[in-house]
């Protein structure tokens, strides 16, 4: 088994700022960091089974109707996993609200299946798919980290600032707003892009 | 009326579906390199919403939900089907997309082959399935308000491309750091006017 297929997209080929797939859904969910983690977690489940199932499947599938074929695996992986959160983590599905069904029009999903599972064995998609969800969450658990250390004070829901720094107990600190409001995730992206670039100059565009 | 019409506005301004809910980036950010195309893509969006929001409406409404099928026998009141409203809506929008790019290529073969990969990805466009999960869990009462919303929607991420290609176009004759041209700086700009976009969030309506 190649080691690259899961080490690559982690961060060389990353997905979602390198191959710009999966950008909606990885700034909506970043205001705080456990429905982040949550999300990239069932992103990743998703992605992993959807590739090796379509994968394996892959000679027996029309090419004419393939994206409709695909979207039914997709749609059916994704109300699992949607009916398990609701189930068993509640408050975060409501915060996900939405976003859970829109893993299913997530392009990274489609862009892998129809880049790597149509092409490759079972078990080098799974891995790919894995690789490339954990791709995706790293930079959602980034860009939530600083959302919320900066825009809330907690991380995990946990007090990292100290009560007494902020200015209504008598200190100096204030939390930034900005971090919680949407435009906020798309910056910091942009930022994300610019230092891994500054890293890897071979990904610089003309 | 009045209601419609405030469910108009604010599906374009204030509830934007690009800077309020990030929907639809990846074709918005790939496709609005240049003005032409981006009228294009943005059309066939507002088409598209405009379309499926009505038909996922009525299945929303006489299939789906909890006890929607109790006009077809009073045993199937307490049915609730809405587990299924994904896999449902995902294949209203694949079909009405399908329909979309074949008018489309017989048509205006130019923009057919100016837009490429990204009619076929209109089904799995955020903003559009996007649009149908709003609909259905803000609730809306009546066909007319749902059809006002995806077109209103449609019409928000229209703007919303149309005016990120104009100002990329003019992006490119300035000077921007190398390892942020492209798509770093796109973002931030992006960003940025999600920031003039918040301005409208004040309004009541």
């Amino acid at each position: 088994m190649n080691k690259k297929i899961f080490t690559e997209p982690l961060f060389s080929q990353n997905p979602v700022s390198v191959l710009v797939l999966g950008i909606c859904s990885a700034l909506a969910v970043t205001v705080k960091l456990e429905p982040a983690i949550v999300m990239a977690l069932s992103v990743t489940i998703v992605l992993g089974f959807s590739e090796a199932i379509i994968s394996a499947i892959r000679h027996t599938i029309p090419n004419r109707i393939r994206i409709i074929v695909q979207l039914v695996i997709v749609a059916f992986l994704v109300i699992l996993v949607d009916q398990i959160l609701k189930a068993y983590a509640y408050q975060v599905s409501k915060q996900l609200s939405v976003f859970v069904g829109l893993i299913i029009t997530n392009c990274i999903i489609m862009g892998r299946i129809e880049a790597y599972a149509l092409g490759n064995k079972p078990l080098d998609s799974f891995v790919d798919g894995l690789g490339n969800g954990l791709g995706y969450g790293i930079v959602l658990v980034v860009v939530a980290f600083f959302r919320e250390l900066f825009g809330s004070g907690t991380l995990l829901g946990l007090q990292i600032i100290p009560h007494s720094w902020y200015i209504k107990n008598g200190g100096f600190y204030e939390n930034n707003g900005l971090f919680i409001l949407p435009p906020m995730a798309l910056i910091l992206v942009g930022l994300f892009i610019w230092v891994q670039r500054s890293i890897q100059k071979e990904l610089i565009e003309e | 009326m009045q209601e419609l019409v405030n469910i108009f506005i604010k599906s374009i301004f204030i509830e934007n579906m690009v800077f309020a809910y990030f929907l639809g980036m990846c074709s918005y950010l790939a496709v609005s390199k240049n003005i032409k195309t981006s009228v294009g893509l943005g059309l066939a969006v507002v088409f598209v919403l405009g379309v499926t929001l009505p038909i996922n409406y009525l299945l929303d409404k006489y299939i789906l939900s909890s006890g929607a099928l109790a006009w077809l026998s009073p045993s199937y009141a307490s049915l609730d089907l809405s587990f299924l409203s994904f896999i449902i809506f995902i294949a209203v929008i694949a079909s009405v997309t399908q329909i979309v790019e074949m008018v489309v290529e017989k048509y205006t073969p130019g923009l057919y082959s100016s837009l490429g990969i990204f009619l076929p990805l209109i089904a799995v466009n955020c903003a559009i399935l996007g649009g149908s999960l709003f609909m259905q869990e803000r609730a809306y009462e009546t066909l007319a308000q749902a059809t006002v919303y995806g077109v209103g929607s449609g019409v928000g991420w229209f703007l919303a491309i149309v005016s990120l290609a104009a100002i990329r176009e003019k992006l490119s004759y300035s000077n921007v750091p190398a390892p942020l041209r492209g798509l770093g700086i796109t973002f931030i700009v992006v960003g940025l006017m999600g920031i003039a976009f918040m301005s409208f969030m004040g309004i009541k309506l």
